[in-house]
């Protein structure tokens, strides 16, 4: 398993995908504390991280569509398959992978934290909670986008759909201020990833929210164990 | 050493494989025959546990695939008919991946420098896959099939896209590996299994049409029932006596070959061969050429495709078509 993980996670920098999304997340990262922090003169970084809700929508895909898809492609996945490895393990190592380049991503808060301290006072337990929301909340997306990508060999088509499926999930909040029965906004509150994501970035971090995202995780990453399976029988 | 017992396998409606069963003893090694699309593939991905059948059984080494995948693997190397390479590594990047992915309990560096050696890719270690050649590709492909030196090698279309030089390596290779482990190696080549196998098992349309030992195979119908002449004399007269000879039960006549000479075929029960030269002995007819039409592999090969199981009856001069 650490065998693939330790590849999977070298390959993002063999090519220029990993430096092109540590490149993209940084630059609107920089941005947006550029703007909400230095120009405004403010030391809290909550504003920041509901900012950069939107940029992970986008970024994760592109961590994640290779996974499962390039392997199949490549057919590399025969080798994987058939070395003494068991699924789930093989899952698990390309999640860690994907999420360890998220993780990476998600440094450059500490740099910003960092420049704040020159300044100011930071608030290090709101950054260093916002950082842990963001990563809990990116698993979930992470995940997502693996599952995405062992359904398809074409990176792009994984990509395209997961970024498809991230948009409708952020919108979800929109569609439920539209809905007038009670019971279907509930419905789409209890769904909603930004709303829960929110609590996260003001500092509230719930155990029924950590829950929620580890629930997702682990939901996608065992649907993503059934459908390398079940090609088996295919 | 491996058994494949009643393998069936659909893909949705489609039966690939059809009751497929064989085995192989240790140090053995196996052809597996068959025109594209026949199910080879199939079935050694099912060996090697990519593909689950639908019905049937493989042992490797008395450890079952379904049952105990983990175990079962380890014992193989597998080298599917694309090379399952990394293209973004270095050979030995990738090498040393296949090694820990393996879980291979042998000294790393030994280990891969001694394989690299083996399959003569020592010179290329350092460069990126991407960047290699078909054959080095494919020897990349065999040296990780290598790696913890499992008893059983898988080895699909192995010499598939190489040039002669490469091919004739490979199968010397091949051949040198078949003393230390027990192989199974796919081809639609007939001469390359000729050359390299103890064992041949021929597919067709997910069936089984022939388990045989090469030599045995080779063998059927490799006898002088039928004769090739040429001989030089009348038409009329030279037909009329093959005809008479004893023992003959058919004569075809090919036409002239060059001028004055015919050529036929002469189809007997038994050896004739002395009866018609004697015959044409004594007349001023003269027997320029006498060969048995000799079947070969091809020939038998052909015949069980086509559904001919007869290998008398096969076609014998396909190879000159």
């Amino acid at each position: 398993m650490s065998a693939i993980y330790k590849r999977d996670f070298r390959s993002y920098f063999n090519s220029p995908i990993g430096y092109a999304v540590l490149a993209a997340f940084m630059f609107f990262s920089g941005i947006f504390f550029y703007v909400q922090c230095l120009y405004m003169g403010s030391a809290a970084m909550s504003s920041v991280f509901q900012s950069m809700f939107f940029i992970v929508l986008f970024v994760i895909p592109l961590i994640t569509m290779k996974s499962f898809a390039d392997d199949r492609r490549n057919k590399t996945d025969q080798a994987l398959l058939t070395a003494p490895v068991s699924i789930p393990a093989i899952v698990a190592a390309k999640f860690l992978a994907a999420l360890s380049v998220f993780a990476l991503c998600l440094c450059s808060f500490l740099i910003e934290g960092l420049v704040l301290s020159f300044m100011a006072k930071p608030d290090w337990s709101v950054i260093i909670g916002n950082i842990f929301g963001m990563l809990i909340m990116g698993s979930s997306f992470v995940a997502m986008g693996i599952f995405v990508s062992s359904l398809t060999e074409s990176s792009i088509v994984a990509a395209i759909v997961s970024f498809v499926i991230n948009v409708l999930l952020s919108l979800l909040d929109t569609i439920g201020y539209t809905v007038h029965w009670d019971w279907l906004t509930s419905i789409i509150n209890a769904l909603s990833f930004q709303g829960k994501y929110n609590d996260f970035s003001l500092g509230m971090i719930s155990l029924g929210n950590v829950v929620f995202f580890l629930s997702v995780t682990c939901l996608f990453l065992f649907l993503t164990d059934r459908v390398v399976e079940r090609r088996r029988w295919a | 050493m491996i058994k494949v017992k009643n393998l069936t396998k659909y893909y949705v409606r489609n039966k690939a494989l059809d009751n497929v069963s064989f085995s192989l003893n240790e140090g053995e090694i196996l052809g597996f025959l068959g025109p594209n699309g026949a199910g080879k593939s199939t079935t050694m991905n099912i060996i090697t546990g990519y593909l689950s059948g639908d019905g049937g059984s493989v042992e490797i080494d008395g450890v079952d695939i379904l049952e105990n995948p983990m175990q079962a693997k380890k014992k193989i190397g597998y080298l599917p008919e694309i090379p399952p390479l990394y293209n973004d590594m270095t050979v030995r990047e990738y090498l040393e991946f296949m090694f820990r992915l393996k879980k291979v309990r042998k000294p790393m560096k030994e280990h891969i420098n001694s394989i690299c050696e083996k399959v003569k890719i020592s010179d290329v270690r350092e460069r990126v896959i991407k960047h290699l050649s078909k054959g080095y590709r494919q020897r990349v492909g065999l040296a990780q099939a290598l790696l913890g030196d499992p008893p059983v090698l898988v080895l699909d279309e192995p010499t598939v896209g190489l040039d002669p030089q490469q091919i004739i390596e490979i199968r010397r290779l091949i051949r040198d590996l078949g003393k230390q482990h027990t192989i199974i190696l796919s081809s639609h080549l007939l001469s390359e299994v000729q050359a390299v196998c103890d064992k041949i098992v021929i597919i067709n349309n997910g069936k089984i049409v022939a388990d045989e030992l090469t030599a045995s195979l080779t063998g059927t119908g490799a006898s002088t029932e039928k004769l090739r002449l040429t001989i030089e004399g009348r038409r009329q007269q030279v037909h009329s006596m093959l005809q008479k000879i004893d023992g003959v039960t058919a004569v075809t006549d090919l036409g002239e070959a060059e001028k004055g000479c015919y050529e036929f075929t002469v189809d007997s029960r038994r050896d004739v061969r002395r009866l018609i030269f004697r015959a044409f002995a004594k007349t001023d007819f003269t027997i320029l050429q006498m060969s048995p039409v000799e079947f070969s592999l091809e020939d038998t090969y052909l015949g069980i495709i086509t559904g001919k199981n007869d290998t008398k009856e096969a076609p014998s001069d396909v190879s000159n078509l």
